[in-house]
């Protein structure tokens, strides 16, 4: 027994290495399956846990809520709600700060420290210095992200325009924080390090300060096992409203908290979409392979039987075959899945400041990639290792029975009759075996697929990125006030240095209800004039405000599961908190976040307050821009300021560096796919027409003529797949489109026809290469042997 | 190269000479030593001719006729086919050579599964100069009636019979057949030369002929024997037996 094995072990190491080109391209296919399960459950697994142990071991609250200002008694009422297990207040206020270098200045919010030493929610991580001595007034602790932006050590000072006083605040510390893991800038896509950061100091600095002494205007909740967030948070803003609370939220609205979870939320859709692909495609190959090695070793086969081998060992000799495969090809899978999430796990850690951000897969993950490739490969394989076990000795010495062809419909009709003889092989060869040329086609039209879907992505982030900043955004700043204005503010801010043009905005933070549904979210109130911030139809072309009702996002509707017409209530979250209830008479198509809408006088009036803003937008002469911006750090009303060429170029930066990675990654894995499944039709169809296609070349048909036949099929599986990828392609980018809706954000689906051609030019090249490597061979044809040989 | 020109004058045809071989000689290296295959072959080869090489397994015959069929290249020696050195050739040129001038048949049929027998015949048709039509090929050796007909759909008599007629069908000026009959029974066995023999009677092919079977030997003009790598014999048969009557 040991001995016949070490035999058929031998066998399969040799045959193993025979075919050790197509061994490799399956192997491959099954790595790309392998690494983007482990890439994407590893990552997934690695954020989960960090982001869980980080919460739990610095206390990341579960409720938050700001407000004008509150007095401290006010936290004893928070802390006996039901459910409730810790509140904490504090002191948090925009700032515009000026750094030394930076032309335009700066954004932080700076955060209040807790009084006490015990530990506290939203408690700071320390990376280096130290926290600010007790009563100090100017020290502070700075973000990580922001003093690596800046090169910031403890010791070094900048500027900030705090209350109307501009001070300069020195550095002794730089820390972390789970509430900001991601760190984003009001109305920035991506982060901006340079330009936006979180900084901390003494809460009597900051009471002093904003003269909220006694008092805080932002608190943090945690709840207790029992506490429910929905009804906390009603109780909350019950308890906040007589203090300009602004609504509490929840976690799901907190936005580090939702982009770390729209970003793991990628990372599941990924482990669930693409694994499948490159399995599938592994099995079909497999299957491929071990039916055509059936074939070849028929004989030998049928003679194993006759020596006494069993069905079993017989059909464990071929099994070990697929598993060997399987085996490397899970080996190439973990490995690369591990080195790949290493570089996204980097890339994460970029984007998202953790301060131990353990890239830990669990044994479980790369189980899991091993185990769905091997059951991809096994139901592969299934039907030709049956098979195998099935033959009976005395049939598999018989050579198999030619194979039998027949005239196809396709040639009955005028064009069969113009087609030349190794045309006519092409087509039958094809026709002959439909569904290994069908699941052919299938596999090479994934891999066109997979780049069409790629692709697809950049083709929406350019048409978000030309929509919100070329067509919705046509501002060039906006700067936020501190309080509401009157509009007169407007006015003013045209007598400022290099400004064009000037429009006053009002926002409110509201929650709308419809039916059983509510949703917080802000409603700017526009003047019909203004034309710096435009709202876009479903069509992106522009529409006006409505006079009468409330224009919302399609999102929001989605959101409220109301349509025009429907009617909304708004509850407002600021001053008299009036609650009305309007007709919706407009939806805006809108990919970035959500929002409502109307005029502002129609907001004023409901407000009931005079004609105010809270936002000027502007226009402005790009060449003296660096006028403006020293005029800026000097107006004491501002909180916030969006400049939209820097946010604009911060978004380009850090999106296109990701994307170009990933593009790189998936044209590596849809070339992958186009290989193995080119390169492995390629050469079976080599081996079974080796001796149709020596015989030709003995007839006197050159090696071009015969590379046409072998090449010619391949071209024209390829072809029939050109399409295939597109449809696919189209269908799963709908499919993502799909995934990717959340309230954060949209991508318009629009695939540019380039975007084929590239898939398409990628597939091709794939194709060709590997056509080539194979159809090279046709050279190598042993003229010789086949007038002696039998098939 | 100058194609040759049919005549039935065999009279002229002897004195004019298809293949030459001067010295040929072909080793093969392998690991457990040198093979000769052929070990410096004189030999000449008439025009319209038919000549049937006998001699045992490893006698060196079918690397002969590989090497006159331009598939195989000689260590040594030289052959000429009409007034062209072959030995000259590069890869290219013998493809041409053999697309023009030579027609092979082989033991095992080779036809192409996936075409019919008509399309067998136009597969080299289509790359001639002044073919025959393919039914008129068909026709020829008999196969008239099963144009239409797959391979699968063929016994083994009538696959090579479709065989002789995809190589004579570009009307070649030598026909190498390697053991014709090998894989066959007698009866139609007698059936695959008897087409042979017609193509050779109506087109003026030179004819070339492997066998281990002496018996076909009667229908030839010639008889070349091998053994060890050499011709250890040539006889010129003055009455040739019709291949109808031919009997193993």
């Amino acid at each position: 027994m040991v001995n016949r094995l070490k035999s058929l072990n031998r066998k399969l190491v040799r045959d193993l290495w025979h075919i050790r080109g197509q061994v490799l391209a399956i192997a491959f296919v099954i790595g790309c399956g392998v690494a983007t399960v482990v890439l994407s459950l590893g990552t997934l697994n690695s954020l989960q846990e960090t982001r869980d142990a980080y919460y739990e071991r610095y206390h990341f609250a579960d409720i938050f809520a700001h407000m004008k200002r509150a007095p401290r008694s006010l936290l004893g009422d928070l802390s006996k709600i039901s459910g409730v297990r810790r509140v904490e207040g504090r002191i948090v206020h925009g700032v515009i700060i000026d750094i030394d270098g930076m032309v335009e200045p700066a954004r932080a919010q700076a955060v209040s420290l807790p009084q006490t030493t015990v530990s506290n929610l939203n408690g700071i991580v320390i990376r280096v210095g130290r926290l600010p001595v007790s009563g100090s007034t100017d020290e502070i602790v700075v973000h990580e992200a922001f003093a690596e932006a800046h090169n910031f050590t403890p010791g070094d000072a900048f500027w900030a325009n705090m209350n109307g006083r501009r001070r300069m605040l020195r550095i002794v510390g730089i820390a972390l924080s789970p509430e900001h893991i991601y760190v984003l800038g009001p109305g920035d896509l991506v982060p901006d390090n340079r330009r936006f950061g979180i900084f901390w100091m003494n809460h009597s600095a900051l009471e002093a300060i904003y003269d909220l002494k006694g008092g805080f205007n932002d608190v943090s909740l945690t709840l207790s096992r029992d506490g429910r967030v929905q009804e906390v948070i009603a109780e909350v803003d019950r308890l906040i409203d007589p203090y300009g609370g602004i609504g509490a939220i929840g976690r799901e609205d907190q936005l580090s908290y939702a982009f770390l979870k729209s970003e793991m939320d990628q990372q599941e859709t990924m482990a669930k979409v693409f694994p499948p692909i490159f399995l599938a495609v592994a099995a079909f190959l497999l299957n491929l392979v071990i039916a055509r090695l059936v074939e070849t070793e028929r004989q030998q086969i049928g003679l194993l039987k006759a020596f006494g081998y069993s069905d079993f060992e017989v059909g464990a000799h071929y099994f070990k075959f697929v598993a060997v495969i399987t085996a490397i090809g899970i080996i190439i899978g973990w490995a690369g899945g591990a080195w790949l999430g290493r570089g996204m796990t980097e890339m994460y850690a970029e984007l998202f400041r953790f301060p131990f951000l353990y890239y830990l897969i669990e044994p479980k993950v790369f189980i899991y990639g091993a185990v769905v490739s091997i059951f991809a490969a096994s139901l592969g394989t299934f039907t030709a290792v049956r098979r195998i076990v099935k033959l009976a000795p005395a049939v598999a010495m018989v050579p198999p029975p030619p194979t039998t062809y027949k005239v196809n419909a396709l040639e009955r009709t005028g064009f069969g009759r113009t087609m030349s003889q190794p045309a006519r092989m092409i087509v039958r060869h094809i026709i002959r075996w439909p569904m290994r040329s069908a699941l052919t086609v299938i596999g090479i039209s994934f891999s066109g697929a997979l780049l069409v879907v790629t692709l697809f992505f950049l083709n929406a982030l350019d048409e978000m990125t030309e929509i919100f900043y070329f067509d919705r955004e046509r501002q060039d700043i906006v700067i936020t006030l501190t309080d509401i204005h009157s509009d007169t503010a407007v006015k003013e801010a045209t007598y400022l240095p290099s400004v064009m043009r000037a429009e006053g905005m009002r926002h409110v933070p509201v929650r709308l209800t419809s039916g059983t549904r509510s949703e917080r979210t802000v409603i700017a109130g526009i003047d019909p004039e203004n034309n710096l911030s435009r709202l876009l139809d479903i069509n992106h072309k522009k529409i006006d405000v409505p006079e009468q009702g409330l224009m919302v996002s399609d999102k929001l509707a989605d959101m409220l599961g109301a349509t025009l017409g429907d009617m909304v209530r708004i509850d407002v979250l600021e001053g008299r908190r009036p609650i009305v209830t309007v007709p919706i008479t407009k939806i805006s198509r809108q990919y970035v976040g959500i929002g409502a809408y109307m005029t502002r006088s129609a907001l004023n009036k409901l407000l009931k307050e005079g004609p105010v803003i809270s936002s000027i937008y502007l226009q402005v002469d790009s060449a003296r821009e660096a006028e403006l911006f020293t005029a800026l750090k000097k107006v004491p009303a501002l909180v916030g300021l969006m400049i939209k060429r820097v946010s604009l170029e911060s978004f380009y930066t850090t999106v296109r560096e990701y994307m170009d990675t990933m593009i790189i990654v998936y044209i590596g894995f849809a070339s992958v796919i186009a290989i193995g499944v080119i390169y492995n039709a390629a050469r079976i169809s080599l081996s079974e027409r080796g001796r149709e296609l020596a015989s030709l070349r003995v007839l006197g048909f050159t090696r071009q003529e015969v590379a046409f036949i072998l090449a010619g099929e391949l071209a024209v599986l390829t072809w029939l797949a050109l399409p295939l990828s597109g449809f696919f392609g189209y269908h799963l980018g709908s499919l993502m489109v799909d995934m990717f809706d959340t309230e954060l954000f949209r991508l318009p689906f629009i695939i540019y026809p380039s975007t084929y051609g590239y898939a398409a030019l990628v597939v091709l090249v794939a194709a060709a290469g590997s056509a080539w490597v194979v159809v090279r061979r046709v050279s190598n044809l042993d003229l010789v042997a086949v007038l002696k040989t039998r098939e | 190269m100058a194609v040759a020109s049919e005549s039935s004058d065999k009279s002229h045809i002897q004195t004019e000479i298809a293949f030459r071989t001067i010295g040929l000689t072909k080793v093969y290296e392998t690991e457990a030593g040198a093979v000769h295959a052929l070990r410096g072959v004189d030999i000449e080869l008439f025009k319209g001719e038919t000549t049937v090489m006998l001699g045992p397994s490893g006698s060196g015959k079918s690397t002969f006729l590989n090497i006159l069929g331009g598939l195989d290249r000689p260590t040594a020696g030289q052959v000429y086919f009409q007034d062209s050195e072959l030995t000259n050739f590069d890869d290219a040129f013998l493809t041409q050579y053999r697309r023009r001038h030579v027609g092979f048949v082989f033991q095992f049929y080779n036809l192409i599964p996936s075409l019919t027998a008509r399309e067998n015949v136009e597969l080299v048709t289509e790359i001639s100069e002044r073919p025959l039509s393919a039914a008129a090929a068909l026709e020829l050796v008999g196969m008239g009636h099963r144009v239409d007909h797959f391979p699968a759909e063929l016994s083994g008599g009538e696959q090579q019979r479709v065989a002789v007629a995809r190589a004579v069908a570009k009307r070649p000026d030598v026909l190498l057949c390697d053991e014709p009959t090998g894989a066959l029974d007698s009866k139609t066995g007698v059936s695959v030369l008897e087409a042979i023999e017609q193509v050779n009677r109506e087109l003026g092919t030179t004819t070339v002929l492997i066998t281990h079977n002496a018996g076909i030997a009667a229908m030839a003009d010639r008889v070349v024997s091998f053994a060890d790598g050499r011709i250890a014999d040539v006889q010129i048969n003055k009455q040739k037996i019709p291949a109808g009557t031919l009997k193993w």
